[in-house]
């Protein structure tokens, strides 16, 4: 499997640089979840740099209940084989055995995430054991730093996904960053007592007060729906954005064909895109956002009681 | 014209803050470049790594092909890493038409295979290039046949190219932007004139 294609003993597959350069390849852009083969070529065309293969996105997940699980086998392989973009699937927290499928896949990226229903409350995968990168949800910069040490390549806020409420992932991107700079001012015989508050490797802490930065790339999500949002988000310090119900989920609410459906998509898609990567330009952002008259009816996260709130899955 | 900077990073998406953070490095004033505006302030651009499916779109749908060649048809140097380099090169197979197409190689994506497959070895450089480089190959393309006037810089082993150079441009199919050795970053700026 590793290896194969490149047949050569000094090629060195499955390194951290190799995984979280991939990260650092894909910043600035979005990445879109994805339910089937037309929506993943829909984003593609959209500029999405990678797609989230998905049962059902988190919107749903939330309307319907049930056990949210890895996306089935044909569908990952559907996905995978309609685009040319980097394709990412979700496993459960904990689910090593849903992650060494998606491995085997050989899809490019995993996230494993607290949208889909937990498999083991304690422990999450041993990541750095794996050839492919994985991203994980976080909340603060110990969990973010927890799931690093764990092995995870890249790291996204976790917002409250499926609301179109963009409130949690604010707060968790602005707590991350105040954090940051916090362990930045500190003195060198601070970080032991700093590492013991946030649960966070000493290693890791000392890397943070070093760089003033995220050993990993930083993206937001859970809860982007408007290129407003996605603006925000980049201002407030994420290097790239997920958007999961925001786009499809958004398209399906406004229209009852597949054919509008797939216009309304395609031109959210592409505001959003294009917001991600002039967030600093306001006067375009307004322009991308001009054709779009539609965002997903979303949910006041605040309305959501503490137990159903996806982002407190995980620690 | 008067330029303020001596690089240009293309900013549309990707490793462009590492390209920024190289330059600053070796004390090459840099800008990041996503409009025609900020094109025309800058003396060369380095196309960085990234997907060049999305770059493809957005330099096109930002209409910033035009100015690019423009720019290049006056002798602009330009380099790209990766995603860059298919950006620059004429031929990306059948189904693929060519995005800047101004260099004479012919490229395939994806060459190496999926993520899984993303690499770190140690390339060999022509003799005037010193010890191996240190290369991270991420999804990377490769060079699978130049034309006459493209010169080989780096090669893995003793047929894959990775590395050329033809006229004012460089492309490498690798990241030097995720390593800490500035020697490709060095070999570009010393191909800015004035």
């Amino acid at each position: 499997m590793s290896n194969g294609h490149s047949g050569n003993s000094n090629h060195h597959t499955g390194t951290w640089v190799a995984k979280s350069g991939l990260a650092q390849m894909l910043k600035g852009g979005v990445i879109m979840d994805v339910t089937s083969a037309d929506e993943a070529i829909i984003a593609e065309e959209a500029g999405a740099v990678a797609v989230m293969a998905l049962e059902r996105v988190p919107a749903d997940i939330r309307m319907q209940g049930g056990v949210a699980r890895m996306a089935p086998v044909s569908k990952m392989v559907e996905i995978r084989d309609s685009v040319s973009i980097p394709v990412m699937a979700k496993c459960r927290i904990g689910h090593f055995a849903e992650a060494r499928i998606i491995e085997s896949l050989e899809l490019d990226y995993i996230d494993e995430s607290e949208v889909l229903t937990p498999a083991d409350p304690e422990n999450h995968v041993d990541k750095n054991d794996f050839k492919i990168p994985f991203v994980c949800g976080a909340l603060d910069l110990g969990q973010a730093l927890r799931r690093i040490a764990e092995g995870a390549a890249m790291i996204r806020t976790k917002g409250e996904a499926g609301t179109g409420d963009i409130i949690e992932a604010v707060r968790h991107m602005r707590t991350m960053m105040k954090q940051i700079r916090h362990v930045a001012s500190l003195e060198k015989d601070e970080l032991i007592t700093e590492s013991k508050a946030l649960q966070a490797p000493y290693d890791l802490v000392k890397e943070v007060h070093r760089t003033g930065r995220l050993p990993v790339v930083n993206f937001a999500a859970g809860g982007i729906a408007t290129p407003a949002d996605a603006a925000l988000m980049m201002h407030l310090g994420a290097e790239g954005n997920f958007v999961g119900s925001g786009i499809f989920k958004a398209a399906k609410q406004n229209s009852d064909n597949d054919e509008e459906m797939q216009t309304i998509a395609l031109s959210l898609a592409r505001a959003i895109v294009d917001a991600t990567m002039n967030y600093k330009d306001f006067k375009l952002v307004a322009d991308v956002s001009k054709n779009i008259d539609v965002a997903m009816s979303g949910i006041s996260s605040t309305e959501i009681p503490h137990p159903d709130r996806l982002a407190s899955r995980g620690h | 014209m008067s330029f303020q900077f001596d690089v240009g990073v293309l900013a549309v998406q990707g490793s462009f803050a590492e390209h920024m953070q190289i330059l600053s490095e070796i004390n090459c004033p840099a800008m990041e470049v996503r409009s025609q505006k900020d094109l025309e302030q800058v003396k060369s651009l380095i196309i960085p790594g990234g997907e060049s499916t999305t770059i493809g779109k957005l330099v096109r749908r930002f209409d910033l092909i035009e100015p690019i060649l423009g720019r290049a048809s006056e002798g602009m140097p330009i380099w790209g890493t990766c995603a860059g380099l298919i950006c620059l090169a004429k031929d990306l197979g059948p189904s693929d038409p060519p995005i800047l197409g101004l260099m004479d190689i012919k490229v395939q994506r994806n060459a190496y295979g999926r993520q899984i497959d993303s690499f770190e070895t140690a390339i060999e450089l022509d003799s005037t290039q010193g010890d191996p480089f240190h290369a991270v190959f991420i999804r990377a393309p490769i060079i699978v046949s130049i034309g006459p006037n493209v010169e080989v810089v780096a090669t893995i082993g003793q047929n894959s190219i990775v590395a050329v150079e033809q006229d004012q441009y460089l492309a490498t199919s690798f990241h030097p932007e995720l390593t800490d050795d500035p020697r490709f970053h060095l070999r570009f700026v010393s191909k800015i004139k004035g």
